[in-house]
């Protein structure tokens, strides 16, 4: 900030302290003004634009601490320093409680002077930086991550504007590769804690006891190994979002320890005796049947309905094969932009491939699958050779009738060998006439 | 401005009224001279504070200077004695902004007070530096946010040492504009 920007208002029944310090923030720069009185202050302050006000504790009608109070319904952007003939601790303490910047006794030290507006502009850059990163950061999380325009796509996203500016917790739900984590990013950053962490913790792939270590933290000495205090990671979410992922994989033992943290939201380190508190949202995400592991006794009932309070499920890929294309477009332009390449879109015998791919491993498996297409590709285009669809993995029949089973089938290994007629007659076993006859049957072209 | 004068007060010390005077001189090129005031310095002094008011200096100078003002004469008192302005527990001197006077006092850049040696150059250069700070003040200018120039706001004397005892680029075109204009007038 400018130091002409700044302005300071000196508010003192002395008209010698009012001019001398009106002098001397000139001298340094600053647009100053004063005001003999309360009254006079208040009528300032609602005609020009203040960054700090030095206000006498002691004038006649309103003193300063009244003011103070005034001047802190008006804004909480200005920083009010009360000025004091009497260092009194009583009064300096009151002037701090109604949210004084700080308090200077008569006469003021210049030096001590120059060092507290100096603290005032450094804090008031900081908060401008601060709101200039929070407005980056609501860029950076306007930019929807969810594609798709297949209805379910469209209701997911009203789901997640519902339960996002809640604490409600949420549980996702559905197949692997469907996006839970992308969609529990996408509810933290809609959310009042976005400014704060998402801590993501992957409860499947951990023994017990580091889970344990891992959620809780522990302190030096807690076990062998451990040769500092660590925090855990319901500690590093204070103020924002944890996100347990595989939750329905964790023992029995920490499900009953992370029951007893979110109904307190307090937890101790492993090995410590201290209760911390943490101010934590918990967003949780499985694949698994978690009523079936109520009904065999895996998962604790309580902890179920503590965690299943709303609940989202993915749609799996398949379910929604309209937006594939649409998705293998963004994944395109997000890697082809990342490795520097030149590719425009999908040849029509790719999409046409990528249209009829089962998807098994859902929208991570498209995505792996672009990416590595897109390493590969070495032309204008993604082609079919290009796509490292697994040949194990199911396409979807078109119909119900034996012709279009086998249509789609002869398309499939057409494109799968690159329409070479020699090669497709030999995997389906039968000759190169057959297959010829086969296409032109069923009007099959191969797609530029 | 076309002329400085210095104007000793409550005993200074002429031999540093001789160096501020070369180094004023040098550095603006103008002529520096002297004045003899028609009041004394206990005039201003506060037994409560045992300071002397700088801000009341001030309004004698300009009285005293008069005329000469409007002839581009700008008028700098110099004193050994301890000043303040009331609602601060001291100043090293005090200027009219855009006007036609200014005071210092070299009371505080004596190593003597802080438990040091004495040392005279130290107390020239210190003397030196916030004697052109204050002319710059009488020119206009305002504290510079460079802290090589001499127009770097130095509360404490470690902020006189630090800074250095010329104009920035900024400020040395700004003092050159505004020294050709009349004393007590700016653009």
């Amino acid at each position: 900030m400018k130091r002409n920007d700044t302005g300071i208002l000196v508010v003192d029944d002395e008209l010698i302290v009012r001019e001398s310090l009106t002098k001397w923030f000139r001298e340094d720069g600053f647009r100053v003004d004063s005001a003999s009185d309360a009254a006079e202050a208040l009528r300032k302050l609602q005609s020009s634009k203040w960054n700090i006000m030095f206000v006498d504790i002691k004038m006649p009608g309103m003193d300063g601490i009244e003011l103070l109070e005034r001047v802190r319904k008006i804004s909480k952007d200005i920083k009010v320093i009360i000025i004091t003939a009497f260092a009194s601790v009583e009064s300096a303490v009151k002037a701090l409680k109604e949210g004084a910047f700080d308090y200077i006794t008569k006469p003021i030290d210049p030096d001590y002077l120059d060092h507290l507006v100096g603290k005032v502009l450094k804090e008031q850059e900081l908060l401008q930086e601060n709101l200039q990163l929070q407005e980056r950061v609501n860029e950076l999380s306007a930019a929807n991550e969810i594609i798709g325009d297949a209805p379910s796509v469209k209701k997911l996203i009203d789901l997640i504007e519902t339960v996002a500016p809640t604490d409600t917790t949420v549980m996702i739900r559905g197949e692997s590769g469907t996006g839970k984590e992308l969609v529990a990013r996408a509810i933290h950053m809609s959310s009042p804690r976005k400014y704060f962490p998402l801590v993501v913790v992957n409860c499947g792939g951990m023994a017990e006891t580091l889970l344990e270590s891992e959620l809780f933290g522990h302190e030096r000495g807690a076990f062998t190994g451990a040769q500092y205090r660590r925090k855990g990671k319901i500690e590093l979410a204070d103020g924002g979002t944890l996100f347990l992922d595989e939750v329905g994989n964790i023992s029995s033992k920490t499900q009953m320890d992370l029951l007893r943290v979110i109904e307190t939201k307090q937890f101790t380190r492993v090995g410590g005796s201290a209760t911390i508190p943490s101010d934590f949202r918990i967003i949780c995400a499985t694949n698994r049947d978690l009523e079936k592991a109520v009904a065999e006794g895996s998962l604790r009932e309580d902890l179920f309905y503590r965690l299943n309070v709303f609940t989202i499920w993915l749609p799996p890929l398949r379910a929604r094969q309209g937006d594939i294309p649409l998705l293998a477009r963004h994944f395109l332009t997000k890697y082809s932009t990342a490795l520097g390449r030149q590719i425009t879109g999908f040849s029509g015998e790719a999409l046409h491939m990528l249209k009829a791919y089962d998807w098994p491993g859902n929208v991570r498996e498209l995505e792996n699958a672009i990416e590595r297409a897109v390493v590969v590709c070495n032309g204008p285009q993604i082609e079919a050779e290009h796509l490292p669809l697994r040949s194990n993995g199911k396409s979807r029949p078109a119909g119900k009738r034996i012709a279009d089973i086998e249509r789609t089938h002869i398309e499939q290994i057409l494109v799968e060998n690159g329409w070479n007629i020699t090669k497709s007659a030999a995997v389906l076993d039968i000759d190169r006439v057959t297959l010829y006859h086969k296409i032109e049957k069923y009007g099959l072209k191969r797609d530029r | 401005m076309r002329k400085i004068e210095l104007a000793p007060l409550g005993g200074t010390d002429e031999s540093l009224l001789a160096e501020v005077s070369a180094f004023l001189s040098a550095t603006l090129k103008i002529p520096v001279g002297r004045r003899v005031l028609h009041f004394k310095a206990d005039t201003f002094y506060d037994p409560a504070r045992c300071q002397y008011n700088s801000t009341n200096i001030l309004l004698a100078l300009k009285a005293e200077s008069g005329d000469k003002a409007q002839n581009g004469v700008t008028l700098l008192a110099v004193l050994p004695h301890d000043l303040f302005i009331p609602v601060l527990t001291f100043v090293f001197g005090e200027a009219e902004l855009r006007g036609s006077v200014a005071v210092v006092s070299y009371h505080r850049f004596q190593n003597e007070r802080y438990g040091l040696p004495a040392n005279r150059k130290t107390l020239i250069t210190r003397l030196c530096k916030v004697a052109l700070h204050e002319v710059g003040h009488t020119r206009g200018l305002i504290h510079c946010l460079n802290p090589e120039c001499v127009m770097f706001s130095s509360p404490d004397v470690e902020g006189i040492d630090n800074k250095g005892s010329r104009f920035c680029v900024d400020c040395s075109r700004m003092m050159t504009r505004e020294m050709n204009l009349p004393a007590g007038r700016t653009k």
